[in-house]
């Protein structure tokens, strides 16, 4: 075989392999926005549900959810980004700090469903919050805080040393160092961070099976000690829990949550484009 | 030796080392106020971190040990209670790279000001006026104060980061081998603008050649190795020298 010969067959394999690994993505999105789009009525979307959640809509599930994540936000954007802050900008490398990272690796590494244990062992009984909203976005926050402050920590990494070096020699402090040129500078990556943490928050079974998730609830939560339904757990239910469930409902949950998650990507990448013009490097 | 009331800066029997590594030994010296004192040697002597011990900067490297005083207007600057930030403003610095802070060129010349205590448009304005001016890059950005600072050339960068400097009103203003990254124009003009600026301010600088730290001397040191071998006044360590080994240094011979 010639040299261009071979070439070819290499990019020709290349390429099916980039296919296959895409096709799946397709295929489930393409399936789940068809027949989901049959379900996907005004009703659906503001109503309770009915008739043991056969009928009627996801209103609670779509308004925990959001619940959720921004409870899951409003506990784990400042820890993370302070945690960040303090690795990145202020610690020094010793046993402790040693300590600390090791524990965020691994921390990634662990499965949902145990986080959703320690959340219930944690929050709910020994602080005696019960299963409520608090709980959920607190076991939510504890899996997510350990991608806010990897993400960003490398995001404020990125930015140069010599600038903080300035910053300092024309008398400034560390902070305001931090404050007035490496945020500034790294809030396009920590963004993306923060979003991509939330995102995988807002899609888990697991961490709030046992400390918010409502079975059925037709009725918002009244307080943030409140159950509350959610999208992903609410899936779980009519897919697996409830016999003679309509199909139209299954995958009209599963487009909103898809939907739910892919605007927040995009807004991400919206976010990360409007800072990289608006800086003007 | 300069007379020792005279001097802005004084370093008494100054060593200092990073670890166990011992970078500059008994270092006595005095830099006369309102003049360029020239700190030469060969590569790894001791000069960045000499100058790097009067604003403090070297607080930044771990495990370092300094022995004996240095002086800023016969005060004691690592004295217990010393204002870092306070002394970083006292004495600007700039590095042997153009390193312009992101944004334009009016947020990096007002980029310590407005750190500080100076918040009046009207002061700020003229700051940054007349540190463009003192810098002689006015004329060349007066049109485009707001745009950003990387399009400017390097030479123009580094200009900007002495005007940077001169907007807080140093008293001292330190610079390691400021021209060693600048085209010959470039660095002309640098040096013209630092012999315009020593009447106001205490100039010391580590030059990127010895043909520059003769034409800018009006005190020089010379370091070798951690030591400094001679110092003396105008360009009498490039003319005159006394020591076999800096005679050897400026004429070449070195090595
Ligand atoms: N942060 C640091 N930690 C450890 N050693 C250092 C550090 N900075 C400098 N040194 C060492 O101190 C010595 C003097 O370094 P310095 O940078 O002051 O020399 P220099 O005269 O400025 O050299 P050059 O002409 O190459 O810039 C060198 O041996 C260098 O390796
Ligand atoms: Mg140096």
């Amino acid at each position: 075989m010639s040299r261009q010969a071979i070439q070819r067959l290499g990019f020709a394999v290349l390429t099916i392999v980039a296919v296959l690994v895409v096709a799946p993505i397709f295929l489930v999105v393409a399936v789940v926005v068809f027949r989901g789009l049959q379900g996907i009525s005004w009703e659906f979307l503001t109503a309770m549900p009915r008739d043991g959640m056969k009928a009627g809509g996801i209103f609670p599930a779509i308004v925990g959810t959001l619940l959720l994540t921004s409870g899951t936000a409003l506990v784990a954007v400042p820890m993370g980004l302070g945690g960040a802050i303090y690795l990145s900008e202020y610690a020094h490398d010793n046993w402790l700090t040693r300590a600390v990272r090791l524990a965020l690796v691994n921390l990634a590494g662990i499965p949902s469903i145990v986080y959703g244990l320690f959340g219930l062992g944690l929050f709910v009984l020994f602080l005696r919050l019960g299963t409520s909203v608090v709980a959920g976005s607190l076991t939510l926050a504890m899996m997510t805080i350990p991608v806010i402050i990897s993400t960003a920590e490398e995001a404020l990494r990125a930015v140069p040393t010599e600038f903080r070096t300035v910053n300092l020699s024309l008398g400034g402090s560390r902070w305001q160092g931090i404050r007035r040129i490496v945020l500034p500078q790294a809030l396009p990556g920590i963004t993306t961070g923060i979003i991509l943490g939330l995102l995988r928050a807002a899609g888990e079974t697991a961490p709030i099976l046992f400390t918010v998730a409502a079975f059925y609830m037709p009725q918002l939560p009244r307080s943030p000690l409140d159950q509350t339904m959610a999208l992903p757990y609410h899936l779980y239910v009519i897919s697996t829990q409830v016999p003679n469930m309509p199909g139209t409902i299954q995958y009209g949950t599963a487009l909103v949550l898809l939907a739910l998650v892919l605007s927040m990507n995009i807004l991400a990448s919206v976010i990360r484009t409007y800072f990289r013009r608006r800086r003007q490097w | 030796m300069v007379d020792p009331i005279s001097a802005k800066i004084r370093f008494e029997d100054v060593s200092y080392a990073y670890g166990k590594d011992t970078v500059l030994r008994n270092i006595k010296l005095g830099i006369p106020s309102n003049h360029i004192t020239v700190l030469f040697g060969p590569a790894g002597s001791g000069k960045s971190t000499l100058l790097r011990l009067i604003n403090r900067l070297n607080d930044l490297a771990d495990d370092t040990s300094l022995t004996g005083r240095v002086l800023l207007d016969d005060e004691d600057i690592y004295a217990a209670g010393t204002d870092v930030a306070a002394l970083r403003r006292r004495v600007g610095m700039v590095f042997a790279l153009p390193l312009p802070l992101p944004g334009t060129i009016r947020y990096n010349v007002l980029y310590g000001p407005t750190l500080g205590s100076i918040q009046k448009q009207a002061d700020l304005d003229s700051l940054l006026v007349q540190s463009l001016q003192r810098a002689a890059l006015w004329d060349e950005v007066k049109d485009r104060l707001d745009s950003p600072a990387n399009r400017l050339s390097g030479g123009q960068q580094q200009r900007l980061c002495i005007a940077r400097s001169l907007a807080q009103q140093p008293e001292v203003l330190l610079l390691d081998e400021p021209t060693s990254g600048l085209d010959p124009i470039s660095t002309a003009k640098v040096e013209e603008s630092l012999m315009e600026l020593e009447r106001e301010c205490t100039i010391v600088i580590v030059p990127h050649s010895v043909q520059q730290g003769a034409r800018l001397s009006d005190y020089a040191a010379f370091l070798l190795m951690g030591e400094l071998v001679e110092q003396g006044p105008d360009k009498q360590l490039f003319t005159a020298p006394k020591d076999k080994r800096t005679e050897d240094y400026v004429t070449g011979r070195f090595g």
